[in-house]
């Protein structure tokens, strides 16, 4: 009775789990944002991740995060902060505070406060919770270790073992702040550990115990929340990383134009996670090589994709320095190509685990010569799917190497993610040589309409020919040094690129009369979309255009930019996409919001930020 | 269907009049018409400098690419099609100085790949510099005052990377140089082979020991497997083994007959001899070593990619992306 005295209903509601790195908070965190999707609710998830590679226990540097973002309606971001925290020791309770709302409820795991963890903690009190400035009566304090020992005392098994439980209980108890069914959870163990099905139970058991102690104990003392969906949109869903989607969208594209898959790939942070998913589906034949070095990663998908596949090279910003001269390769024999960027913090090592944007000027113009190449940037964990098929269609379709750009937030963060049906995505159709050609055909014979070259994969009789990283004349393919020649290929090869059809810009909200305009490209949409979400709330007028297609820009650029009074470009570098846009549009002066930090965009200071800009 | 040189020839070559890649570049047509693989199943892929213009006097598939990912491009190129006939064609600049590291991986790694390098220890086209096969003490235009450094020795580095498969000829031999060519190809995985090759105009004279039939009668030694290690102009020299090492006997003197000399075993797994052998003749009183040097059998990197797919599509359940949905947890939302 309890239960339905204190239930409240809301919105929307942040919940970060963290602790060590080895305490399993990405599969408490996976859980609970798969039980919410379930009954429909939106969801988003990022992880944070310590750099350290392994951080003393229970130390300050160890501690890593996992938040979820669930809501009624639409969310587009994991949240700023929390309205609850889950800090399964000292440290995480020290260092994740930050990321908590003053009136967030806190879940602490008491057994993990004693002397010696408040030490590596740097506490300097033993009352913690003082000296954190916490109000006790938001801080669920229970002994979680032992309980889970208590539960799990009849299982026989080891105590690391038990330990290891200790997430679930978290889970549970998060499950009954937030009325969550908990059969799901249990369904999804039961798949998880279908091989360990000893394993499986004793998680369910701790989870049950984790509910039951929320309900037997805090039942009159703390609200229990319900979020009901709003905003459902039917369908058969999954939770998907943006890295995971990236790799499936190559999977699908690779499928759809009939042809076999091959990255070339070299170990790097934080891309790592799309050759490691990859690697596992031998069974549609992908082919993966961990290369010796960056730059035979994407010089060994030239190769792969002269003699006929979908070729990938995936990498991070250091490593797109190493495959320059390879995707010049790319670009100058014309030969598809898809290089993925997930950028991270630079320069040089810079934050490997971190997520910036500021590796876009490096892919619109960081290669020598004249180097015109599409480059395209996913908006959300779950875009990156269809940004990696469109991306994989344009190389195959355009012959030439295009760039996906994404970023450790979306690449490590989640999604609901609708499962797409591959026939209704369209047909990728590269434009092969025609048979008729044969006995005339030349390497840059072009199709009149893309102004592409054709492609005549090895093994076909009667179209051998050289490529190569030597200027060739137009006509026969040969070697030129011809200074009109230079020009006219310099020149069509920037007019294919040029001509490749991209969606215009969409400006969501108050599109016809907005007062400031809200510009962005990639990965911030979420959280821009927010922030404009937020003003609009408040009554402002307010825009968003985010830009998916960075080269070729879509057609309507210039009429967007200059249609409002008040245009703020917002990016995660030092102005690179105003510097491209002032570059590319004439007249437009921009203001900008500049962030560097390697953490994502927090959505109340865009929204000073953005309302100031609106009353100067 | 029979193939001649002509099937493979195509355009004017423009190097140096007298320059080893063109005496190479016959031999390479001629192989190819022994070993009678058809222009459409072949790629010629090269990196940069002046022997990697060769792919243009091809007829076949190829492509002149950037410096030193000759041996990088033609992995991606032979594990998406393990049908082709790839044949990767650098310079000694091109394949160990700025290519070393795509060298020494792909002999790792044993991809069926026909490595040839074109050892002329110069970089020719941008006219004369010392390369890392130049002796110490090389001078050149950077190195005015001789080299300070050691170069490397193909072989050492093949056989250091765990290399199969190391043959050697003069790019005036043809013969030889044919031989050569034809055991590397029919040679399953990654195989090197060098070619000592004359530059004209930057480098003259740097193999003149071996560079006629006359010096390579007096200063060569064809090594054949199964056959006995002798050499001279009558055969009237061998090679013995003396405690780590080999040594030149005269045979019919100082008690060596044909018996003591020792037959090459180019299949032999353990590469110490034959390493020895590759090694021989800078300087040293030894013969220089020509023929297959080395030829062991081994399983290919392109062979295990398929066989581990067809392996795993055996086992797994999901063989279309829609079936591969389906491997993950998933909810539906319901109306």
């Amino acid at each position: 009775m309890a239960d339905s005295l204190n239930i409240q209903e809301l919105e929307q509601v942040v919940v970060r789990f963290s602790g060590d790195s080895g305490d399993g908070m990405q599969l408490a965190g996976n859980i609970f944002s798969t039980v919410s999707a379930t009954v429909g609710n939106s969801i988003s998830t990022f992880p944070d991740y310590p750099a350290d590679i392994r951080a003393p226990q229970g130390s300050l540097t160890g501690v890593s995060g996992f938040q979820v973002h669930i809501g009624a309606g639409k969310v587009y971001t994991p949240g700023d902060q929390c309205d609850v925290l889950v800090a399964m020791n000292a440290a995480a309770f020290k260092t994740q505070l930050r990321y908590a709302k003053p009136n967030a409820t806190i879940i602490i795991d008491t057994d993990s406060f004693t002397q010696k963890d408040l030490d590596k903690a740097e506490f300097k009190t033993a009352d913690y919770i003082a000296e954190m400035g916490v109000d006790p009566d938001r801080v669920i304090a229970c002994p979680l270790t032992t309980m889970v020992k208590d539960a799990l005392a009849d299982s026989g098994m080891d105590v690391k073992s038990v330990l290891k439980c200790r997430n679930m209980f978290a889970l549970g108890l998060v499950c009954w702040l937030f009325s969550r069914d908990l059969d799901v959870a249990f369904n999804f163990l039961r798949e998880k550990f279908a091989k360990k099905p000893a394993i499986a139970e004793a998680n369910i058991k701790v989870i049950q115990a984790g509910y039951d102690y929320g309900h037997n104990t805090h039942s009159s003392a703390m609200n229990v929340y319900r979020i009901e969906s709003k905003t459902k949109v039917p369908g058969r869903y999954m939770d998907i990383t943006g890295n995971k989607a990236t790799a499936y969208g190559f999977i699908a594209a690779a499928e759809k134009a009939g042809l076999q898959l091959y990255l070339g790939s070299y170990p790097i942070t934080p891309a790592t996670d799309v050759l490691h998913e990859l690697s596992k589906h031998k069974s549609l034949g992908v082919k993966t090589v961990q290369c010796e070095d960056e730059i035979s990663g994407a010089a060994s998908a030239v190769g792969a994709s002269f003699a006929g596949a979908l070729a990938v090279t995936s990498t991070s910003g250091p490593g797109i320095c190493l495959k320059s001269e390879a995707m010049n390769l790319a670009v100058i024999m014309e030969l598809p190509l898809v290089v993925l960027d997930v950028q991270r913090g630079g320069p040089a090592t810079g934050l490997p685990t971190k997520s910036e944007q500021t590796d876009l000027l490096q892919v619109l113009f960081g290669r020598n010569g004249e180097s015109p190449m599409p480059v395209m940037a996913a908006l959300s964990p779950t875009d990156c799917f269809d940004a990696a098929y469109e991306a994989s269609k344009m190389a195959l379709e355009h012959m030439t190497p295009v760039v996906l750009l994404t970023d450790a937030f979306i690449a490590n963060g989640s999604g609901a993610f609708k499962l797409p049906k591959l026939e209704e995505y369209p047909a990728i159709n590269p434009p092969y040589v025609p048979e008729e050609l044969r006995g005339q055909w030349t390497p840059y014979m072009r199709d009149a309409e893309t102004g592409s070259r054709y492609w005549a994969v090895p093994g076909r009789e009667g179209f051998e020919h050289i490529l190569g990283g030597l200027e060739k004349d137009n006509k026969t393919g040969a070697i030129s040094t011809n200074p009109e020649n230079h020009d006219l290929m310099t020149r069509l090869r920037a007019e294919k690129v040029a001509r490749i059809p991209v969606p215009n810009l969409e400006v969501e909200g108050d599109a016809d009369d907005a007062d400031l305009l809200i510009v962005g490209f990639g990965s911030t949409y979420g959280h821009l979309h927010a922030a404009m979400d937020e003003l609009r709330a408040a009554g402002k007028k307010v825009a968003l255009a985010q830009f998916k297609y960075l080269n070729p820009l879509p057609a309507n650029t210039a009429e967007v930019l200059m249609k409002y009074k008040k245009v703020v470009v917002a990016e995660q570098n030092m102005g690179q996409l105003a510097a491209y846009l002032r570059m590319k549009v004439d007249h437009f002066v921009p203001a900008q919001f500049n962030q560097v930090k390697g953490q994502p965009f927090v959505v109340s200071e865009l929204v000073n930020a953005f309302s100031q800009l609106l009353n100067q | 269907m029979a193939y001649t040189a002509q099937d493979y020839k195509k355009g004017q070559p423009r190097w140096c009049p007298g320059c080893g890649d063109h005496f190479f570049l016959a031999s390479l047509h001629k192989a190819l018409a022994e070993i009678g693989v058809a222009p459409k199943d072949i790629a010629v892929i090269s990196g940069i400098g002046c022997s990697s213009r060769l792919p243009h006097y091809m007829a076949t598939y190829g492509m002149n690419t950037i410096h030193g990912r000759a041996a990088a491009i033609a992995t991606g190129a032979k594990v998406t099609n393990p049908d082709l006939d790839v044949w990767q064609v650098s310079g000694d600049g091109d394949g160990l100085a700025i290519g070393g590291n795509h060298f020494i991986h792909a002999n790792r790694r044993n991809i069926d790949l026909n490595m040839i390098l074109l050892n002329n220890r110069i970089y020719g086209l941008t006219k004369g510099q010392y390369s890392p096969t130049s002796p110490r003490g090389f001078v050149s235009k950077s190195s005015p005052y001789g080299t300070v450094e050691d170069p490397f020795r193909p072989a050492e580095l093949c056989f250091g990377a765990r290399g199969h498969f190391f043959a050697r000829a003069v790019a005036t031999d043809a013969p030889g140089t044919i031989e050569v060519l034809k055991a590397a190809h029919a040679h399953k995985g990654a195989s090197v082979t060098e070619i000592l090759q004359n530059c004209v105009i930057f480098n003259n004279g740097t193999h003149d020991s071996v560079y006629d039939k006359e010096g390579r009668k007096k200063n060569a030694i064809y090594v054949r497997h199964g056959e006995k290690l002798v050499f001279g102009e009558n055969n009237e020299f061998g090679l013995v083994q003396q405690g780590f090492g080999l040594k030149v006997v005269e045979i019919g003197k100082d008690g060596y007959t044909l018996d003591d000399i020792l037959v090459h075993d180019a299949h032999c797994e353990d590469n110490t001899l034959q390493l020895k052998l590759a090694l021989m003749g800078d300087g040293d009183g030894f013969p220089i070593a020509l023929g297959v040097i080395r030829d062991v059998a081994a399983p290919t990197y392109d062979e295990a990619v398929t066989a581990q797919i067809n392996e795993v599509k055996a086992a797994k359940k999901y063989h279309n992306f829609a079936e591969l949905l389906e491997t993950n947890d998933i909810w539906e939302v319901r109306e």
